[in-house]
């Protein structure tokens, strides 16, 4: 049972299996992406309060979803890596991070484009908003490690260990900020009851957060890919791959 | 020869480490005068009103103590990293996790304990009424040792590296929010007349969290930076 499992971990297997798989997330992504966004955008009725303005949600709510998808992602590459010793898996972290801080970033900005005319301010100082921006600096802590240490190796452990830390204080976090603070709307979709949203809104808003993360596949097996590269840049099998074109 | 045990080999080093901190008394004193500068220049920078300085009060005083924690975080691991000793506790016989987390300890006592004595004073200057104070001390009491906590996990993560400053900050800062906002509306609601129980609960809790789990996230941080 662990055979696929260890030849994942090979990095020349992982570069010709990625290799393979990156078109497929892409097209799926662009399959997924394209026909939600003109369903949200053009087919979906206006909302009876806020007008199109709404239609934002359908790059807001998924990248926001994508920004705590990934930060576990990477935490749990992270622990993978810590706790197997796989290198490969350190070097997901490692791509995964920039992804993230994006997405988080993407929320942000779409939030904040979203509430200028609806709450009237670019920025309150809500829960949620507030979660999500000190989640972008839990990412730009990541990334400021992991550009402070010079060795690869111990560069992977550190970050790795920072990683793990911000996963348990997470939902402390988000906790502490929910009880001090809250303007953001619940969730419509994630709740009791089924969503309180009606189809022909909710299915295009699916539709975005499945092709997200099929542009997440794309876009983090494309660094890896990367990653992996340099890191193998002295073995025999990289060597073997550059000359022989 | 036989090995001391946990409990003696603990009492040593924190004797050890208490004694060194007060050989330096300069360091020491850095972060204690900074709390109090940082104190003072938020009636320079906004104004000094009665009405706003007890508004903004307890949150002053929570930044200030924060950032001065994060400012004595470069003392803790740094000398004994430089010296060989750090590599000396992670060789002997007693868990790493353990003499870390009375490390930690030390730090706190010499750090973080005169500032919890000191604030009283600082609420004085910002008309903080009388009943919020033992309020602000017990939540000071209860948030410093979990800021020198998570800090003595960014303080491991960075002691290889030789300017850890700006960076430890970014490390620590994101993940102490939580007790800086516990720690100033426990003082807010005693300045109200209203029940502190609730936040204090909390910030006891996250100091119980980081009592245990740190020192474990600290020993594989402090393994990582003497490779």
């Amino acid at each position: 049972m662990w055979t696929w499992f260890h030849k994942l971990s090979s990095p020349p297997h992982f570069y010709r299996l990625s290799g393979t798989m990156i078109p497929w997330f892409g097209w799926l992504a662009a399959a997924l992406i394209i026909p939600s966004l003109y369903a949200g955008l053009a087919l979906a009725p206006a909302d009876y309060q806020q007008g199109d303005g709404f239609r934002i949600i359908y790059v807001h709510v998924p990248s926001a979803m994508l920004s705590l998808f990934v930060y576990m992602f990477m935490a749990t590459a992270a622990a993978i890596g810590m706790i197997w010793r796989m290198k490969l898996a350190h070097a997901v972290a490692v791509a995964c991070a920039p992804i993230g801080a994006s997405f988080t970033f993407l929320a942000l900005a779409t939030g904040s484009i979203w509430g200028k005319p609806m709450w009237g301010t670019w920025w309150a100082w809500d829960a949620r908003l507030t979660a999500e921006l000190i989640l972008l600096f839990l990412y730009l802590g990541y990334m400021g490690l992991r550009a402070a240490i010079d060795d690869t190796n111990r560069a992977d452990r550190a970050s790795a260990i920072l990683a793990l830390v911000g996963v348990v204080n997470v939902p402390i976090v988000h906790y502490s900020v929910t009880w001090w603070n809250s303007l953001h709307q619940a969730s419509t979709l994630l709740k009791k009851g089924g969503p309180s949203i009606p189809p022909d809104m909710a299915i295009p808003l699916y539709g975005m957060i499945l092709g997200f993360l099929c542009f997440f596949g794309a876009v983090s097996l494309t660094r890896v890919k990367r990653e992996v590269l340099v890191r193998e840049q002295n073995s025999k099998w990289v060597k073997d791959m550059v000359t022989s074109k | 020869m036989q090995t001391p045990g946990m409990l003696d080999a603990g009492w040593a080093l924190l004797v050890r480490d208490i004694k060194l901190g007060y050989r330096r008394i300069g360091e020491l004193a850095n972060p204690l005068v900074f709390f109090l500068v940082v104190a003072t220049l938020f009636p320079l920078a906004t104004s000094p009103e009665r009405e706003l300085l007890m508004e903004i009060g307890p949150g002053i005083v929570w930044v200030a103590a924060l950032l001065s924690s994060v400012l004595a975080l470069d003392t803790l691991y740094r000398s004994d990293m430089d010296d060989g000793t750090m590599e000396q506790m992670a060789l002997s016989p007693q868990p790493l996790a353990w003499l870390l987390l009375v490390k930690t300890v030390a730090h706190w006592l010499v750090s973080g304990l005169p500032l919890v004595i000191l604030a009283p004073l600082v609420a004085q200057a910002f008309f903080l009424p009388a009943e919020a104070g033992p309020t602000m001390v017990a939540s000071l009491a209860l948030g410093t040792p979990t800021l020198s906590l998570i800090g003595s996990i960014g303080a491991a993560l960075t002691a290889g590296l030789r300017r850890g400053g700006a960076l430890v900050a970014m490390l620590v800062l994101p993940l102490s929010m939580p007790i800086l906002i516990f720690g100033a509306r426990a003082t807010d609601l005693a300045m109200d007349g209203l029940d502190v129980t609730g936040p204090l609960n909390l910030l006891a809790a996250i100091m119980f969290l980081a009592l245990s789990l740190g020192p474990i996230a600290a020993a594989a941080a402090i393994r990582v930076s003497l490779d």
